[in-house]
């Protein structure tokens, strides 16, 4: 057992390796500035698409599920900023399959640093702050068209606290995809079908899914705590699931719970994993 | 002689495909997954306007099943050869490509082909299929609109192949062609009728789409499975899609010849 002490030295350094690689990563884009510019707002645009197919739904009909465009917007800017979060800090955890085949992996293993910390920050990709600022866009939009709440000084502070805990909880996702590719290496897309997928389904409004669904990202998969509880004690509306109000403060609570999950589970596939050798 | 080169060529894209297991099975889960959320949000939009864009419930759901099923086999979200072509290019490989007694617009053709013939049996059979159990499914009658359906999705496969192809060929002026690359997955997404029906489309917007090409992807076939269009109608849209099909096969050509009259291999 390593002492406390020297644990929380251990995460020190590998927060403090994450930073250094992911700055090494950004001065090497930087040398390509409009390279740079161009895919960060093709990455805006890309994720603004989804907001334009929900413009157009609007076009149809007044509510969707029983909610309106500003309260749908609200669900979206809430959950695309925090899938954003997570995918800047720990998008690149889908190239570890990729690792493991091509053998690279091995000389992460043999570098004084977490090797965690240097997946996470490998290839770090800083034109995904597009897909931040689209979804910070769509919440300013939410945010000037909900007239209807009453903004109280709790309201405000829950939206920052929702953003950062659900970038937590995503990026959490984001490592428990990339330990699973220790079993199948080529099988990076599940990954997707939680972290892209819960966005998606995030996106809309909780009264528009099945109950089973609902139960399930609830108490099985947790991903309501990311913008479905918190909202809706924002909007002053019911979540469709008799759930105690102090979920709403909860998000914080279930990031950590994620992150001990997703620890875990890294530390399982990391000691699962046996190089080919030569 | 020279076709059994090229079906030797598809046959050998479909293999590529078919090896990596874990991939197929993981991109039929996700696959399946958005399915399920797009259902449920397109249940919600029918209920409140039960016949728009023309489809009733059950057809609107076999439209997202659908539009599941063709994802990978047409590249919707791009995907495929043109990564390939793009870094032969890039590397200067392409002159030994050039060189080979096969055309190479063909050759790759037929590998793409191949490729799609296994996304579409591999990926896009089971989520249809988990789909209908889990949905009441607009289904195809009488039996011939399945192989009319079939039909609508080869041209759109070739259709793809010939949009991309010209993004591949951007890199023989770009070297690099991420830009080109993304700004062509930005319009499949969209105009393909990926994100929603093109008949929900609103005013000149929705016939823009709907005559761009990238509308024979999935908007078409669609729209064939769905008995939107028959008869005269499917003549049609055969010929919209085939339309489409020459006139890119045609400038990918025209683009291919003008590349290699002024390919410089780097470094010589």
């Amino acid at each position: 057992m390593v002492p406390v002490r020297g644990r929380l030295a251990l995460a020190r350094d590998g927060f403090r390796a994450y930073g250094l690689i992911a700055m090494m990563w950004v001065r090497s884009t930087m040398a390509y500035r409009a390279s740079f510019a161009l895919t960060t707002l093709g990455s805006f645009l890309g994720t603004g698409l989804d907001f334009v197919a929900v413009l157009l739904m609007f076009g149809h009909v007044e509510r969707l599920g029983g909610f309106s465009l500003g309260e749908v917007a609200f669900l979206y800017g809430v959950a695309g900023s925090a899938l954003g979060i997570g995918d800047l800090l720990m998008g690149t955890m889908g190239r570890v399959g990729l690792r493991v085949r091509d053998g690279t992996l091995d000389t992460l293993l043999v570098r004084p640093v977490p090797v965690l910390a240097q997946l996470a920050a490998d290839q770090f990709a800083l034109r995904r702050i597009g897909r931040i600022t689209q979804g910070l866009a769509v919440l300013v939009y939410a945010v000037v068209q909900l007239d209807e709440v009453q903004w109280t000084p709790l309201k405000v502070l829950m939206v920052p606290m929702m953003l950062l805990s659900g970038g937590a909880i995503f990026a959490a996702l984001f490592t428990m995809g990339g330990a699973f590719q220790f079993l199948a290496q080529d099988a990076a897309e599940v990954q997707s079908a939680f972290t892209f997928g819960g966005n998606a389904l995030l996106q809309y409004p909780p009264t528009v899914f099945a109950k089973d669904l609902v139960r399930g990202v609830t108490f099985l998969l947790p991903l309501a705590f990311v913008n479905w509880i918190p909202v809706m004690y924002v909007l002053g509306r019911p979540y469709p699931l008799d759930v105690p109000e102090w979920f709403a403060f909860a998000p914080p609570v279930v990031a950590v719970g994620f992150w001990v999950v997703a620890g875990l589970l890294w530390r399982a596939g990391l000691r699962s994993y046996r190089s080919t050798g030569s | 002689m020279r076709w059994r080169l090229y079906a030797l060529v598809a046959a050998g894209g479909f293999r590529r495909y078919a090896t990596y297991r874990a991939a197929t099975l993981a991109g039929v889960f996700t696959n399946t997954v958005f399915g399920f959320i797009l259902a449920y949000t397109y249940t919600a939009l029918w209920d409140q306007r039960p016949h728009l864009g023309g489809y009733e419930l059950p057809q609107a759901l076999a439209y997202v099943w659908i539009g599941q099923a063709l994802l990978a086999a047409a590249s919707l979200m791009g995907g495929g050869f043109e990564t390939d072509l793009m870094e032969r290019i890039r590397t200067g490989a392409i002159v030994t490509d050039l060189y080979r007694p096969a055309d190479l617009q063909l050759w790759w053709l037929a590998s793409d082909l191949g490729r799609g013939a296994f996304q579409l049996l591999g990926r896009g059979v089971v989520p249809m299929a988990v789909g209908s159990l889990a949905f009441e499914l607009a289904v195809p009658t009488p039996w011939w609109r399945w192989p009319a359906f079939l039909g609508s999705v080869f041209l759109g496969l070739v259709v793809s192949f010939a949009l991309r192809y010209l993004v591949a060929l951007s890199a023989f002026w770009l070297l690099d062609g991420a830009g080109v690359t993304q700004v062509s997955w930005l319009a499949g997404m969209f105009f393909s009728g990926m994100l929603l029906p093109l008949n929900l489309f609103p005013g000149l917007l929705g016939e823009v789409a709907r005559a761009l090409p990238w509308s024979a992807l999935l908007q078409v076939p669609a729209d064939v499975y769905l008995g939107v269009r028959t008869g005269w109608d499917l003549l049609a849209a055969y010929a919209f899609q085939a339309g489409w099909a020459v006139a890119l096969l045609t400038v990918g050509r025209t683009l291919q010849a003008a590349a290699t009259r002024r390919v410089v291999v780097q470094g010589g």
